[in-house]
């Protein structure tokens, strides 16, 4: 068992060893015929990039994409530079200098990766997933009975903030950095899932493509070491299988066979305001366009955010949406299950998190309604901001920043849910309702807590459970996203998390403390 | 324990931040209080400073028993207790090249935490039980060898009915070896655990004027024989034990609610000690316990006392329902690996329910995480059998559950 547990890690490692030397490999050469296509197709006019790319780029053989999307991304720049000087607005490049070297780089490829699509795949994913599976399964066996076995979660590097954890968090950090912002240096991972996008979509692949099928391998992947964790607990399960079905089906293949089918690419389940561009000009129109199912599109997201998102909030609590459906949610739930332990439970981090999370919401809303004004009153300005900047601000610090290199490039230093708990805007607004106005709470079972501290060091929330549980008083906490794995923890049964009447919903039903005194009547009482 | 294993740190276990104590005005002071004297109100430390009070709270705990086995207070000889314990046996027992095999003496709730400890390290252990079966005094039989089956399948060396006869030493003074009484047999090991039971940490009240019997012996209302200094938690006695409860108890809820009465008294509410029905819980490895009301063990079972019991055929779940035969009356619950509502035994134990109706609705009582499964069918349909009664499963509804708040 144990050497399959190594032989896993080895595999894995030289997987991984061979995934990063990928980058590195291959022949790109930007042919003239692709490069007169590609200007044509996009009316480009500039004679000064166009010039400038022949002489340094075109029909030139490279062995690595870097130095090509550079000199490319380069040349937009000093071009508009040059145009924007002389107001030669038609002649300026609007396609942003990076995505428009991922797209030049990504057909002049010709190596070793591109005329193997398929090996590669199998060499990278496929192995990947055979090595994570070989890594993960001895649990089963090497862990014991089914049941909580944290044991040396504080004594691992990888999940204790040591050098494993560091090295994670670097290059998640980097990961992020080149999917959003350097697309073209990941062209050869991007060549080895082309096959599987035409084969849904019909287009080729393209990074974001890439994210969503890593995402669901990860995802799925990491699922099998959850459901190995907790065999024993059916809410886990059955909560795991839900983020997984919802993460493959609707965030995965729904929005690529509608593309398939000339339909606008759409996550049914992203609801406004995490879907922050829902209400954008570009959008709109498309979904109007779109005749009769572009309008149901429109319909249903407006209903998800008004009506179906806080009915299910008050019946179930928001872990309906952040532990069952979410796709954010569900790889905090699966690849960030291990670093649960460390996300702060201070006062300090819980004041942060109100702040913070409660002033995306606001800049959210501000934004959209900017948006929305400039839309229906047909304008590009609104008090003399242009909408378009304010998007730009909103998509590079919270959508990209923020959702993606601080929200799961920190998991392995500051816990899986940080984007959860300090970002996302629809979190926040879910929190409200939770807070005020729901069934869901977290029961404490009378006077059994010992006050061990489990609850708390698991919550990946950072919510202090242990302070509640051990006064006999619920928990409800705007921020609780329902994982129920406090409760998992629990050596001595004390919590459990479920729906019910709003009546006595905080309060102590529990005061089994004994004298029947209730402290917090006592606070009211003075 | 948990620190230990590591499933937290340190500061986890601790259950405030630390800018708590100086926001709330509360001052840590460190020191050895060597003796109190009553007449001045003033607590002498071993280092010969003084401290003056108004009014004194004495929660000083309680000691490990050590019952003068030769060898006891060698290096490798561990308790667990506080937190210089815990440093102890990481120093002692880091891992199982250091630590080749540890013994344990005493089969109680704390013996099995140091097992399961000493088991997340890999070292293996020896358990040195001396009842015929784990808890015996306190669990009834089935109970008892089902958790005697959970130590063995986590390859634990268990060995019911030994005593430690002495603990042999290392020319460096360390332990090298244990004798059990009953065999003679010597068992090479590098520590020794010892767990069986605690006594209240008194020591320093001795020549002083505060009446002390085997703990601090404190009225209702936890003041002890004079004003103004109370005594709370595992070192307390009370004069008169608390219906059902023995005089000293330790538990930890019990000093809490002593905790919070003795605050209320000094606060000038006067709050007499009142800890309602007996309730407790553990965890044996994986094997999660809870108990309402009293089931007492064959060997304490009252005159009247009759019990139902039900074990799922895995053995990882189990319940023991103990009433009254002659009047029907509902008693006490033990459940292993099925988590029951605190609330609702506590109403059924105040209400004096009969038997038949806490089987009924013992889907009312389930406190699993949602989409667990349960065994009240089999549970009743066995009592059914047994009985030859029919009783049926009254199915969960939330307005009896919160009847109690509104």
């Amino acid at each position: 068992m144990k050497l399959i547990r190594t032989l896993g890690l080895g595999l894995l490692l030289a997987v991984f060893a061979l995934f990063m030397s990928l980058l590195f490999m291959g022949q790109y050469k930007l042919t003239s015929a692709t490069f007169e296509d590609f200007t044509t197709q996009n009316n480009i006019t500039s004679e000064v990039f166009i010039k400038d790319l022949k002489n340094s780029s075109v029909d030139k053989e490279f062995s690595t994409p870097f130095y090509l999307a550079n000199s490319i991304a380069k040349a937009v720049e000093s071009a508009n530079t040059y145009h924007k000087k002389n107001k030669e607005w038609a002649k300026v490049i609007w396609i942003k200098p990076h995505s428009l070297a991922y797209q030049l780089v990504k057909s002049s490829g010709t190596g070793i990766v591109v005329q193997n699509k398929l090996k590669f795949w199998f060499l990278s994913f496929g192995l990947a997933i055979l090595g994570a599976l070989l890594f993960m399964l001895p649990a089963i066996n090497l862990k014991g009975p089914p049941g909580i076995k944290n044991n040396h979660i504080f004594h691992s590097s990888a999940t204790n903030r040591g050098w494993i954890a560091w090295f994670v968090f670097a290059f998640l950090i980097l990961f992020y950095l080149v999917l959003y912002f350097r697309p073209s240096y990941m062209i050869n991972w991007i060549y080895t899932v082309d096959p599987i996008s035409e084969s849904l979509s019909g287009n080729p692949a393209s990074q974001w493509f890439l994210y969503g099928f890593l995402y669901c391998v990860i995802m799925s992947t990491m699922a099998v070491r959850m459901y190995i964790k907790y065999r024993h607990n059916n809410y886990q399960i059955l909560r795991t299988t839900s983020v997984l079905f919802f993460q493959i089906v609707f965030a995965f293949l729904i929005p690529e066979i509608l593309v398939r089918f000339e339909k606008p690419w759409y996550d049914f389940k992203n609801a406004f305001p995490l879907d922050y561009d829902f209400f954008f000009r570009w959008n709109l129109n498309e979904l109007l366009e779109n005749g009769g199912f572009g309008l149901f599109i429109l319909v249903w997201g407006v209903l998800l955010t008004l009506v179906v998102v806080p009915v299910m909030v008050y019946f179930f609590g928001k872990r309906w949406y952040c532990s069952w459906v979410c796709g954010c949610g569900g790889l905090a739930e699966t690849l960030g299950d291990p670093y649960r332990q460390l996300s702060s439970k201070s006062l300090f981090s819980w004041k942060v998190e109100r702040w913070l999370v409660h002033g995306v919401l606001v800049f959210a809303m501000l934004m959209t309604g900017l948006t929305l004004y400039g839309y229906f009153s047909e304008t590009y300005e609104v008090l003399g901001i242009k909408v378009q900047t304010i998007q730009d601000i909103y998509g590079f610090l919270i959508g990209s920043i923020f959702a993606g290199v601080i929200g799961t490039g920190f998991y392995p230093i500051f816990g899986n849910r940080v984007w959860c708990r300090f970002g996302c805007p629809l979190a926040a607004y879910m929190g409200v309702i939770q807070r005020f106005k729901s069934r869901f709470r977290i029961t404490t079972n009378g006077g059994q807590c010992i006050s061990c501290g489990n609850c708390s060091t698991y919550c990946e929330q950072g919510i202090d459970v242990r302070a509640y549980a051990q006064k006999g008083e619920n928990i409800v906490r705007a921020s609780c996203v329902g994982c129920g794995v406090c409760s998992a923890v629990c050596p001595r049964g004390v919590l459990k998390l479920e729906n019910g009447p709003e009546e006595g919903r905080i309060g102590s039903s529990a005061v089994l403390l004994g004298n029947e005194m209730n402290l917090i009547d006592q606070l009211h009482d003075k | 324990m948990y620190v230990y294993m590591g499933h937290m740190k340190f500061k986890h276990t601790q259950p405030y931040e630390n800018w708590f104590w100086d926001k709330n005005d509360i001052t840590l002071k460190k020191g050895f209080v060597k003796k109190i004297d009553a007449s001045q109100k003033t607590l002498i430390f071993s280092d010969g400073e003084q401290l003056t009070f108004d009014k004194l709270i004495i929660a000083t705990g309680s000691k490990p028993n050590k019952f003068g086995w030769p060898g006891q207070d060698l290096k490798g000889v561990v308790s667990l207790y506080h937190k210089q314990d815990l440093d102890a046996i990481e120093t002692h027992a880091p891992n199982n090249t250091v630590c080749k095999r540890a013994v344990i003496v005493g089969g109680g709730l704390i013996g099995i935490e140091l097992a399961e400890m000493f088991h997340s390290r890999h070292i293996p252990v020896t358990f040195l039980v001396r009842e015929n079966s784990y808890w015996s005094g306190i669990l009834p039989s089935g109970e008892s060898e089902m958790i005697n089956n959970e130590i063995r399948k986590n390859g634990i060396d268990l060995r019911l009915a030994s005593n430690l006869k002495q603990i042999n030493s290392n020319a460096d003074g360390t332990v090298k070896s244990i004798v059990i009484t009953e065999t003679g047999e010597e068992i090479e090991c590098n520590v020794v655990g010892l767990t069986a039971g605690v006594s209240p940490n008194i020591g320093f009240l001795e020549n002083s004027s505060i009446e002390t019997n085997r703990g601090i012996l404190v009225d209702r209302n936890l003041q002890t024989n004079i004003k103004d200094i109370y005594a709370i938690g595992d070192c307390a006695e009370q004069r008169t034990a608390v219906e059902g409860r023995r005089p000293i108890e330790a538990v930890w809820y019990t000093g809490r609610i002593m905790g919070e009465t003795v605050a209320q008294t000094i606060c000038k509410k006067e709050t007499l000690y009142a800890p309602g029905h007996w309730f407790n819980s553990a965890k044996f490895f994986d094997i999660e316990y809870q108990t309402y009301g009293w089931v007492n063990s064959e060997q304490h079972m009252k005159p009247n006392e009759a019990h139902f019991h039900w074990m799922h055929p895995d053995q990882t779940k189990c319940l023991t329902l103990a009433f009254n035969k002659t009047s029907q009356a509902f008693l006490g619950i033990n459940t292993f690996g099925i988590r029951m509502r605190h609330e609702i035994f506590n109403r059924w134990l105040d209400q004096k329910k009969p038997i038949d109706y806490v089987l009924e609705h013992l889907e009312i009582a389930h406190f699993d995480p949602e989409f667990c499964k349960t065994y009240y069918h089999q549970v009743i349909e066995k009592y059914n059998t047994e009985n030859n009664r029919n009783l049926q499963l009254k199915k969960k509804s939330w307005t009896q559950i919160f009847s109690l708040k509104s």
